[in-house]
């Protein structure tokens, strides 16, 4: 039922011009990032070599590309995931899936596991682009592998976040908003606040303010270290929300 | 597919919605069995949306409780959704898929077999006449094709219970005539609530009514005893040279007279085989020149009228 539900919200994301726009943009911007820091890295080259120990091309070129996308998901995640549930209330379709012998756990899960694929097929375009460089250069697929992982479970926490925010309303438009909101708030306040709070030894509010900050989790598997904390408070982050927007679903059902 | 043993398929006891300080439903207590239409009316914000919405499990009630074919819609939701198709008043299509793509969503969503799909899509669209639309996007179809789009998906997993809120809204008089039909074939087999302004439609559709007006059922019956009800008690008098009402109010047997226009009165008698044959000879007897009489039949839309006017005015 939730894959039913996921290739739906597919076929809706791909039946309009948005997912091909988005996809669009995204591939010209990270294209022409990851093609300038290609020509730079190639200028920088023969000084690197003189070094003990030079970064390679994967850390000097395609992790910062890497950076450039998860920047550009901060915009594309609130925009993809603002129709989920907003549009479909808008529509009056929303008694459609809610009729149906499937629950809001289905529901919720489902949308999400759908926008998480389209998300995926974009992750995968950003990492496809070093990848074109691995018959003239020694790639570090760890790194890679590990990059690619961070910015596969940042994009799922920000389509948590998305389609909770989507939930509390039925414009489209402000659900958009309302999650840019939030994950730039995210964004601002995680930075410091866990390690401020946690050398003044409170580490539950530390702990919290970690999980609240995928950006400061997405740094250490962006260095190809894989921290199973960090991959812990992403999960941690996406489950939590989406729990909230299962109990906001059924909250509508509750209170109409 | 409908199952065999419960006869009742609905049973709503004492259900109650409020929005905050405001009472939608009351006590409301609902019935439905295998093989009946049921006519659920009301003037516009008596409950009725509410009311289905409840009963579809789209909104929780406040209080009481519903059973779907014995089965708790409460405590096991999945199992009581599964038994119940539901055509809201604004049909909700998907504009991006084409009919088959969304009634193949709608098989998929109510869990009916891969094996099974394509035949119940195809039964679907032949029943609503949508047999040539399958390839067109729902977005591009005129509001008669999107209303049977909305019933296909309603009734493509054969539940026990369907729910159709203004069914025919917008539909031309061909499509009507067939989706009345649709519906009485539907009751026959299963069990429906129809939900219309439409009084007509319900005296020829339905097989119960219940009025329902601020949040409260206020009639329930038959359609046959209603239409019994007033048959041989009423008759509508013609006279070409009319006595007073007075005079015709002291004709033995006569209840009640009404004048409708000068030579047009309605008269009530108490409940008597043969009074219309009295009635004829005495007005012949006086010469009051006769030129029609007949029985009166009460209609749904006096009932109606009658019932919901009446709570204003109180």
């Amino acid at each position: 039922m939730i894959f039913t539900i996921a290739a739906k919200e597919l076929k809706g994301l791909f039946a309009s011009p948005l997912a091909w726009v988005v996809l669009t943009c995204a591939q010209v911007v990270l294209g022409y990032s990851f093609l300038r820091r290609l020509d730079d890295f190639l200028q920088v080259e023969p000084r690197l070599i003189r070094m003990a120990s030079p970064p390679g091309i994967t850390e000097l070129v395609a992790i910062p590309t890497f950076a450039t996308a998860a920047a550009m998901l901060l915009f594309a995640v609130p925009l993809l995931a603002m129709r989920l549930i907003a549009e479909e209330r808008r529509n009056q379709t929303m008694v459609f899936l809610m009729s149906a012998p499937v629950s809001v756990t289905d529901i919720v899960l489902g949308k999400f596991v759908g926008l998480v694929a389209f998300l995926a097929l974009m992750v995968a375009m950003v990492a496809f682009m070093p990848l074109t460089l691995a018959h003239g250069a020694a790639l570090d697929y760890g790194l890679l592998a590990s990059v690619t992982l961070g910015l596969t479970l940042l994009a799922a926490a920000f389509a948590a976040v998305g389609l909770y925010v989507s939930s509390l309303t039925a414009h489209p438009l402000v659900a958009a908003i309302g999650a840019f909101a939030t994950l730039l708030g995210m964004l601002l306040v995680g930075d410091t606040a866990s390690d401020s709070l946690r050398a003044r030894n409170w580490h539950v509010p530390a702990a919290l303010a970690q999980v609240l900050s995928p950006l400061r989790n997405f740094e250490p598997l962006g260095k190809g270290i894989v921290d199973t904390h960090a991959v812990a408070c992403l999960l941690l982050l996406t489950a939590a929300f989406l729990a909230l927007a299962i109990r906001q679903l059924d909250a509508r059902r509750l209170t109409g | 597919m409908p199952s065999e043993v419960p006869v009742a398929t609905i049973q709503a006891r004492g259900l109650t919605r409020r929005f905050g300080a405001h009472t939608a439903v009351s006590g409301l207590d609902l019935d439905l069995n295998r093989g009946e239409v049921l006519g659920f009316l009301g003037p516009n914000g008596a409950g009725k949306t509410t009311t289905m919405q409840m009963l579809t499990g789209n909104l929780a009630p406040t209080a009481g409780s519903i059973a779907i074919c014995g089965i708790d819609l409460l405590a096991a939701p999945v199992a009581a959704k599964a038994r119940i198709g539901y055509l809201p008043e604004t049909p909700p299509l998907y504009r991006e898929l084409t009919v088959d793509e969304y009634l193949l969503l709608a098989a998929k969503l109510h869990r009916i077999p891969p094996a099974r799909r394509a035949a119940a899509i195809g039964i679907a669209k032949q029943r609503c006449g949508l047999a040539d639309a399958g390839g067109k996007l729902l977005g591009t179809l005129s509001r008669g094709f999107q209303q049977r789009a909305g019933i296909a998906q309603a009734i493509i997993h054969n539940p026990d219970v369907v729910i159709l809120d203004e069914p025919t809204v917008g539909l031309d008089p061909n499509q009507i005539r067939e989706i009345r039909g649709l519906i009485r074939e539907l009751g026959g087999a299963y069990s429906v609530i129809l939900s219309t302004h439409i009084l007509p439609e319900v005296e020829t559709v339905c097989d119960r009514v219940q009025i329902l007006h601020l949040g409260n059922i206020v009639y329930s019956d038959t359609i046959a005893a209603l239409k019994q009800s007033h048959d041989g008690r009423t008759v509508m008098l013609g006279l070409h040279r009319p006595p007073g009402v007075d005079a015709l109010a002291r004709i033995p047997g006569v209840v009640d007279v009404r004048q409708m226009s000068p030579t047009l009165f309605q008269v009530c008698f108490e409940a008597e085989a043969d009074a219309t044959a009295r009635l004829a000879a005495h007005v012949a007897r006086h010469d009051w020149g006769l030129y029609q009489i007949a029985p009166a039949r009460a209609s749904i839309e006096e009932v109606f009228v009658h019932l919901t006017r009446r709570e204003e005015d109180n």
